[in-house]
């Protein structure tokens, strides 16, 4: 080093030399700081994203279901986004159609730092994901899952937007008496097939229970239950017709659904009309699979209110990314279970599962896409808001029937003889 | 139960069970003559039934039609599968052979799920809806009778094949005594993988006609080990006729249990009827008995 540069050195450091004036004003300033420290770590945190845990089945027998409701959830980012809701992040997870899967995985999402879990879809691996839930104190929003003890049974951390069994059977029980009325068209002897998991047994249960309550016109004169995922259902459906029940009630998944639908064309089993209460009947997959048998066939189904002006939205996303499929209760209550997330984040400031929790109890959103009046949980969890529509395919399309108020088609009923359709 | 419910729900259950028959004729030719349960039967089976979709899908091939082809196809995959691999472990515990297979099993199903996804897939041919109207009450459903009837005639071929021609006389050879076949000249290494690639190809002739019934998806295929497990123990392992005979069985039980008890109850006598047969005729019913 040169004198010239040492000397240079030498200045720069006497210059650099702190004052007493300079240290007293630094000490101010880092105590200035500290004073407002929590404001700043406080929205520190509301910065951080909300880790979403999505579960539901992606493979497996209800694969197809399973990444139907995933595109509900993926048009809820953006849309959410436009209203103002925090930023989430999505950690996703499939339970292969397995309940014992579905508890794993739950474990793993919040082993892996998932601050909420929605899902499942199927109410066993519902049933599975809210022990865990309940176990790790981590809230779950289910999206669908109608098992009516998922909320009765006193589980804190479980948060349910979309009816339970018995819910669905009162509506569907109340659009089933306004369509006879409406059609003049009664039948007075029902055949009832449902398939022998979680979702399905517990709604036939709650069927059976309140059946008398509600006075139905008809008697039921056989109850089927069946294997979601058996090879063949030519024997089942041949006991259906051989039950010679004039209209046909079924609780069912999709694939069971299509192989049903086939089998009923086959061996020229043409009741008065086919009633759902449950998924696959009004799935594009189905309608794809079936043509025009899949036609005539009515869902007594919770559906959206192409009214409200978030479902025009919604719509609008789903005719965008996919022109091909219709808004159905797989996108608009996996939509609606990330809203209520997100709504619940916003509301609490913060990812820590107590404060989620107690927003989620307080949660009382009305620009919802549903039926439902509104989004709010009573004590058990359950939102008991939700409520039920009639839906009939009609040339691939979905059209609310009833309640009249939504209704943009009159129904066909009875429906068409397979031999003269189109 | 009227007296036509049962007529045609017995006629479903015969055709269904021949289908069935076929599918695990394949697994009953591979144990018969090598010792070596298969256990990526039901695998083998889907990877046919994904060539079918495939040919359907491209060339609009009736599945039946792939029959053919599936068979060569998967016929060459089995005599590799046997003379580069499990050749080769064939020496080892049994235990080790079912892991080996159960290996192949699971990256079978891997491969199909990277190639096709989880989907179940179905093929809408002219007569998917169809039905033959057999005197005014016996309905008979379309695409299940062709099944049928490709199911006995394949039986048919392959039953010929090892009765009547040199190479099925000397597979049996082999079967019947290992050491007297070498001692005689028969290549023996050649002849295990011939019969490896007859049983996948009666794999891939029974995927495509399965394809005609039921949609196809990756995890269509354990559930297809397991039935072809059920048959051949019931109809005699290693018994060709026992397979066809096992497979009628199960397909005519499985409807009756449906149709006079509950549907869900199917698997359930299947099992019973699998349980009653390893107590009181283990080696099953064509099976001979081992003294």
């Amino acid at each position: 080093m040169t004198d010239q540069a040492k000397k240079t050195n030498l200045e720069k450091t006497s210059k650099s030399t702190i004052s007493r004036r300079q240290f007293t004003a630094g000490v101010a300033a880092v105590g200035a700081a500290a004073s407002v420290g929590p404001w700043y770590i406080k929205n520190a945190r509301a910065a951080e994203p909300l880790k979403v845990g999505v579960l539901l089945p992606r493979s497996g027998g209800q694969a197809q279901i399973g990444i139907d409701c995933q595109r509900g959830a993926d048009a809820a980012l953006p849309i959410l986004k436009d209203l103002g809701y925090p930023e989430l992040k999505f950690m996703l997870a499939d339970f292969e159609t397995k309940v014992d899967v579905a508890r794993t995985q739950t474990a793993k999402l919040i082993d892996e730092g998932a601050h909420l879990v929605v899902g499942a879809f199927d109410s066993g691996a519902t049933m599975a994901a809210a022990q865990v839930c309940e176990q790790r104190n981590i809230p779950l929003v289910v999206n669908i899952a109608a098992v009516p003890k998922l909320t009765g049974m006193g589980l804190k951390w479980v948060f349910r937007n979309f009816p339970h069994g018995p819910m669905i059977v009162k509506d569907a029980f109340i659009n089933q008496k306004a369509l006879f009325k409406m059609t003049g068209h009664t039948p007075k002897t029902v055949t009832l097939m449902h398939v022998n998991d979680t979702f399905g047994s517990s709604l036939a249960g709650a069927l059976f229970k309140l059946a008398p309550r509600f006075k139905m016109p008809y008697k039921i004169v056989e109850k089927i239950s069946y294997d979601p995922y058996g090879r063949d259902l030519s024997a089942e459906v041949r006991k259906a017709k051989a039950s010679k029940g004039e209209a046909l009630w079924v609780v069912s998944r999709l694939n069971d659904a299509i192989m049903m639908t086939k089998e009923m064309v086959k061996q020229r089993f043409e009741p008065m009309g086919i009633l759902s209460t449950g998924p696959g009947w009004y799935d594009q997959e189905y309608m794809k699979a079936t043509g025009k048998f899949g036609d005539d066939v009515i869902s007594l189904v919770p559906w959206h209110d192409s009214n409200k002006p978030l479902s025009k939205t919604l719509e609008a996303y789903f005719a965008k990314h996919h022109p091909d499929r219709q808004v159905n209760p797989n996108h608009t209550y996996t939509f609606e279970g990330i809203m209520v997330a997100a709504d619940a984040y916003k509301r609490a400031g913060s990812t820590k599962p107590q404060a989620l929790q107690a927003a989620l109890r307080t949660t009382n959103i009305t620009n919802n896409v549903t039926t439902a009046e509104r989004i709010a949980f009573d004590k058990n969890g359950q939102n008991p808001h939700v409520k039920n529509s009639a839906v009939q395919n009609r040339g691939g399309k979905n059209l609310v029937i009833l309640p009249q108020s939504a209704a943009v088609a009159k129904p066909i009923w009875p429906m068409r003889p397979w031999k003269k359709r189109g | 139960m009227d007296f036509w419910t049962l007529a045609n729900a017995l006629a479903t259950g015969l055709l269904t069970g021949l289908v069935y028959g076929l599918s695990a004729l394949g697994l009953s030719v591979i144990f018969g003559v090598i010792r070596i349960v298969n256990f990526a039967h039901g695998e083998i089976m889907v990877m046919g039934m994904f060539f079918a979709l495939v040919m359907f899908r491209w060339l609009g091939l009736d599945p039946m039609l792939s029959v053919p082809l599936a068979a060569a196809i998967l016929f060459v995959f089995g005599y590799a599968l046997q003379s580069t691999v499990i050749s080769r472990v064939a020496h080892l515990p049994d235990h080790m052979q079912f892991l080996l297979l159960a290996a192949i099993a699971v990256m079978i199903v891997n491969g199909s799920l990277l190639i096709f996804g989880p989907d179940p897939q179905a093929i809408n041919i002219s007569y998917s809806f169809d039905s033959f109207d057999i005197g005014e009450n016996l309905i008979i459903d379309k695409a299940r009778a062709y099944a049928a009837i490709a199911a006995v005639v394949i039986s048919g071929l392959l039953l010929g094949f090892f009765k009547y021609s040199r190479t099925g006389k000397a597979i049996r050879a082999c079967a019947d005594n290992y050491l007297g076949a070498q001692v005689v000249g028969l290549k023996v290494d050649h002849l295990y993988a011939l019969t490896f690639g007859i049983g996948a190809a009666c794999l891939g002739a029974a995927g495509c006609v399965l394809l005609l019934l039921i949609e196809v998806h990756p995890y269509l295929a354990p559930g297809y080990t397991l039935l072809a497990f059920v048959i051949v123990i019931i109809g005699g392992l290693g018994s060709m006729t026992g397979a066809l005979v096992g497979g009628i069985l199960i397909g005519m039980s499985e409807a009756l249990a449906a149709i006079v008890l509950q549907p869900s109850m199917k698997s359930a006598f299947s099992f019973g009827l699998l349980i009653l047969v390893l107590l009181l005729r283990p080696q099953g019913l064509m099976g001979k008995s081992v003294k």
